[in-house]
């Protein structure tokens, strides 16, 4: 098998992956937070700045999952057909909420009328919500396995399979995660009043992502040990989950210095960790079966060929700091606090 | 129903809604282009004006681009999981180009085109548009190819049996320019060049007609009177040339455009006609042995004609086939009269004193969209019963573990949602419109020295 540094190809699509849904879900991550804030501001403009905050990101964001997505149809072909056959309604509300999300931004902005503005405004929140949930809900359901049978045919059935307890426990903690991300994303963004009520919503959201976290961990453990395989086999790897911890603690630390910079920084790293750690969890797994182990797909039989994955790689070492340098570009020519101009939402 | 058939529905009708956007997208970012190069080269505000107004409608043809695109990435592995994972080898590096050499350009380039207006220089700004454009641009030539693949497959081997067979790519640069890609990326970007450009021309007429920005609508329209007029003569080259390249690799569906059945018998070529797929029988307006000719310059020459392939082979939706092609052919003549007939007015100075001439450009934003539309349509059911062309039948690559049901439901929520989506695009396209291209409403200003211009317009 070829080898790049020693990992074979697989295993580095496997690595190339978790860093663009690690991208993602820092960056749509902050804008579905900021998203799922929205209902706490009361006065228009307030709101309206909320919205500026993401107004020239989020599309932008959206094409890493767009990237990502793609990656994963490239790269591992077969996980891909499986995961989202299996998980077929989670997947197609993700895609209404997503349409609708970006409905209630461009729709909001266009009339006076406060009903009108209200009502988009609800819309953005419910749906940025939903968003973050259901992304965790995919997350859970990954992790715990599902009913994958022969030919990699899901032989699970009904339409709510998928709302499981574990799922629903880890869609709350994506969400709370996003929600204290995006509140520190928008304290970077805003000033005056605004800024002090954020700093106490910012308080709110790390209180109710430390106790959802620390609730699903512990399920995690009790209740699904094949996760836990791999830090017995290797315990050099115990050292990811205390790094998550830490860079967890870390975030509160910051924000009460009101160093929001760095609070963000560290609450994007948490996020990277913890996809880290759920990437230690499943390898070489990428889906577990229910059914029968042998039926789990790892990333040797999803993967594509060793000739397409080094073409792909390949594009990914041209293409990847082009990707960054454009991405930091735009978030240098933004940077700083919302302006609203003729061009705003 | 059953799931194939749900899924064939919700595919085409997700798939056509999305391709009403990204083509308007790259027309129009090729106009965003030109107005704006107008503007840093020339300085003149009005270019500037120009470039500013087309981004904002820009911007929301690419918005619901974007989220609509997101919908077909999905459905792949929703929909049609084992077509995905028959493909995904070969489609892997073409899509991963596609993900990193054009979403990643586009996207990264488009927060400073729609915001960046006041942020940075005129020419830091240009190669922002640029980046935008080419971004778009190079998303068609991937997706393009992947779809050309399923066409003419190339560069590739089978691996594996029965549930588990697929794909894999042997040669990449062979799947890329696999028979069909060349010629059938210049025919889509033309198309999409023709989706922008008559829109341009259509609000630009309406303006005229309405007297109001009439000066800047006059300069733009003359702009893109030109690249419409040279992108209808060049589909035209296109458009033979992928017509050659399907006669060469895809002879059954040729033989459906054209409804030819016969074996070996030379074919026609109809201007409009009905096909009876019983009797296997065209009536219509043809130019007898005209398909022969076009293909070997001989009306004589046989066409491999539909009774050469066993029933299952061929597609068994002649009529809709045909239809949808003499459409699209109908539409693209149309627009090539249409063009060099308001070039030539042009030449001769005579452009806006022809009220009528006006009007047909403000309908004809149209066209450019229903044929793109039919000729998607004609070229995918003229692969059937094939998803890729020889290969793997469309009624094996959906997914076996999805449930009637679970397809229905999310068909019906795509109903409304995209019915509130088009909904949204059309009010927001008319208010976009209704506003014009300046920043501040100042229409009286804009108006009053224009009323003469525009009496000169009515009364030629």
């Amino acid at each position: 098998m070829e080898t790049i540094l020693g990992i074979d190809y697989p295993t580095w699509w496997f690595l190339v992956i978790g860093g663009l849904f690690s991208g993602y879900a820092i960056l749509d991550g902050f804008d579905f937070g900021a998203g799922a804030w929205h209902l706490f501001f009361k006065k228009e403009l307030n709101r309206r700045i909320a919205l500026n905050a993401v107004g020239p990101v989020w599309d932008g964001n959206e094409v890493w999952l767009v990237i990502g997505g793609g990656a994963l149809f490239a790269g591992f072909p077969v996980m891909y057909a499986t995961l989202f056959s299996s998980l077929y309604i989670p997947f197609m509300l993700f895609l209404i909420f997503i349409i609708f999300r970006a409905i209630s931004i461009e729709f909001r902005g266009k009339e006076e009328m406060l009903w009108w503005r209200k009502l988009w405004d609800v819309c953005y929140s419910i749906s940025s919500i939903m968003l973050a949930f259901l992304l965790g809900v995919v997350l859970g359901n990954v992790l715990q396995g599902f009913a994958i049978g022969e030919n990699y045919q899901y032989t699970g059935s009904g339409f709510f399979e998928f709302l499981n307890p574990y799922a629903i426990m880890t869609g709350v903690t994506t969400l709370a995660l996003f929600m204290a991300h995006g509140a520190i994303y928008l304290l970077l963004k805003t000033e005056g009043a605004m800024f002090e009520k954020l700093t106490n919503l910012l308080q709110k959201g790390m209180i109710f992502f430390m106790v959802s976290f620390a609730i699903t961990t512990l399920y995690t453990l009790l209740y699904i040990p094949h996760l836990s395989d791999d830090f017995k086999s290797a315990p050099v790897l115990f050292a990811v989950p205390v790094l998550t911890f830490l860079s967890i603690a870390n975030v509160p630390r910051l924000a009460s210095k009101k160093n929001y910079k760095l609070a963000f920084f560290f609450s994007s790293l948490t996020i990277s960790l913890l996809l880290v750690l759920v990437a230690v969890e499943l390898y070489p797994n990428l889906l577990f079966s229910t059914v029968d182990p042998k039926y789990s797909i790892d990333v040797y039989e999803a993967a594509s060929s060793e000739r397409s994955l080094g073409i792909m790689l390949l594009f990914v070492a041209i293409g990847g700091p082009l990707v960054l340098g454009y991405t930091f570009f735009v978030y240098r020519t933004f940077r700083g606090k919302v302006k609203l101009d003729d061009h705003s939402y | 129903m059953d799931v194939e058939l749900l899924a064939r529905i919700q595919f085409a009708f997700t798939v056509a809604f999305h391709y009403i956007y990204p083509p308007l997208s790259i027309g129009i970012g090729l106009l965003m282009v030109i107005f704006e190069s107008l503007y840093v080269k020339t300085k003149k505000e009005d270019y500037h004006i120009l470039a500013k107004f087309w981004t904002k409608i820009f911007a929301l043809t690419f918005g619901i681009g974007v989220v609509t695109g997101i919908v077909m990435e999905f459905e792949f592995g929703t929909n049609w999981a084992t077509y995905s994972r028959y493909v995904g080898d070969v489609f892997g590096s073409a899509l991963a180009a596609e993900g990193i050499f054009a979403f990643a350009l586009e996207s990264g380039f488009l927060g400073v085109l729609l915001f960046g207006w006041n942020r940075v220089k005129p020419w830091v700004h240009l190669v922002s548009t640029i980046g935008v454009f080419l971004g778009s641009m190079f998303s068609a030539i991937w997706i393009v190819v992947a779809n050309s693949w399923q066409q003419t497959p190339a560069g590739y081997h089978i691996v594996g049996e029965g549930m588990k067979a697929r794909a894999e790519i042997t040669d990449f640069w062979a799947m890329v320019f696999n028979p069909s890609s060349v010629e059938r990326i210049w025919h889509v970007w033309l198309g999409a060049f023709l989706a922008g450009v008559f829109l341009i021309l259509s609000v630009h007429a309406y303006y005229i007609l309405k007297g109001r920005y009439v000066s800047i609508s006059k300069k733009a329209f003359k702009i893109t009177l030109i690249i419409a007029t040279i992108t209808s003569l060049a589909q035209l080259v296109a458009g033979h040339a992928s017509a050659e390249v399907v006669a060469e690799h895809q002879p059954a569906k040729l033989a459906a455009l054209e409804g030819h059945y016969d074996e070996n018998a030379a074919a026609d070529m109809y201007l409009l006609g009905w096909v009876d797929q019983e009797n296997q029988e065209v009536t219509g307006l043809a130019i007898p042995g005209g398909l022969s000719f076009l293909l070997d310059q001989d009306f004589e020459a046989p066409v491999t004609g539909l009774n050469a392939f066993p029933e299952d082979e061929r597609p068994s939706q002649v009529n809709a086939v045909f239809q949808f092609y003499h459409l699209m052919v109908a539409i693209g003549m149309f627009l090539i009269a249409l063009t060099l007939y308001a070039s030539f007015l042009m030449w001769k100075k005579k452009l806006f004193t022809k009220k009528w001439l006006l009007w047909v450009f403000v309908f004809t934003a149209l066209l450019p969209q229903i044929a793109n539309q039919v000729g998607w349509f004609s070229a995918e059911m003229g692969r059937q019963p094939w998803v890729v062309y020889g290969l793997l039948r469309t009624n094996e690559a959906f997914s076996q573990a999805v449930t009637a049901n679970q397809v229905l439901f999310s068909l019906i929520l795509f109903f409304a949602v995209y019915a509130l989506l088009f909904l949204l695009f059309v009010y927001l396209l008319n208010k976009k419109i209704k506003h014009g291209p300046y920043e501040e409403a100042n229409d009286e200003d804009d108006d009053r020295p224009l009323t003469k211009e525009i009496s000169e317009v009515v009364t030629g």
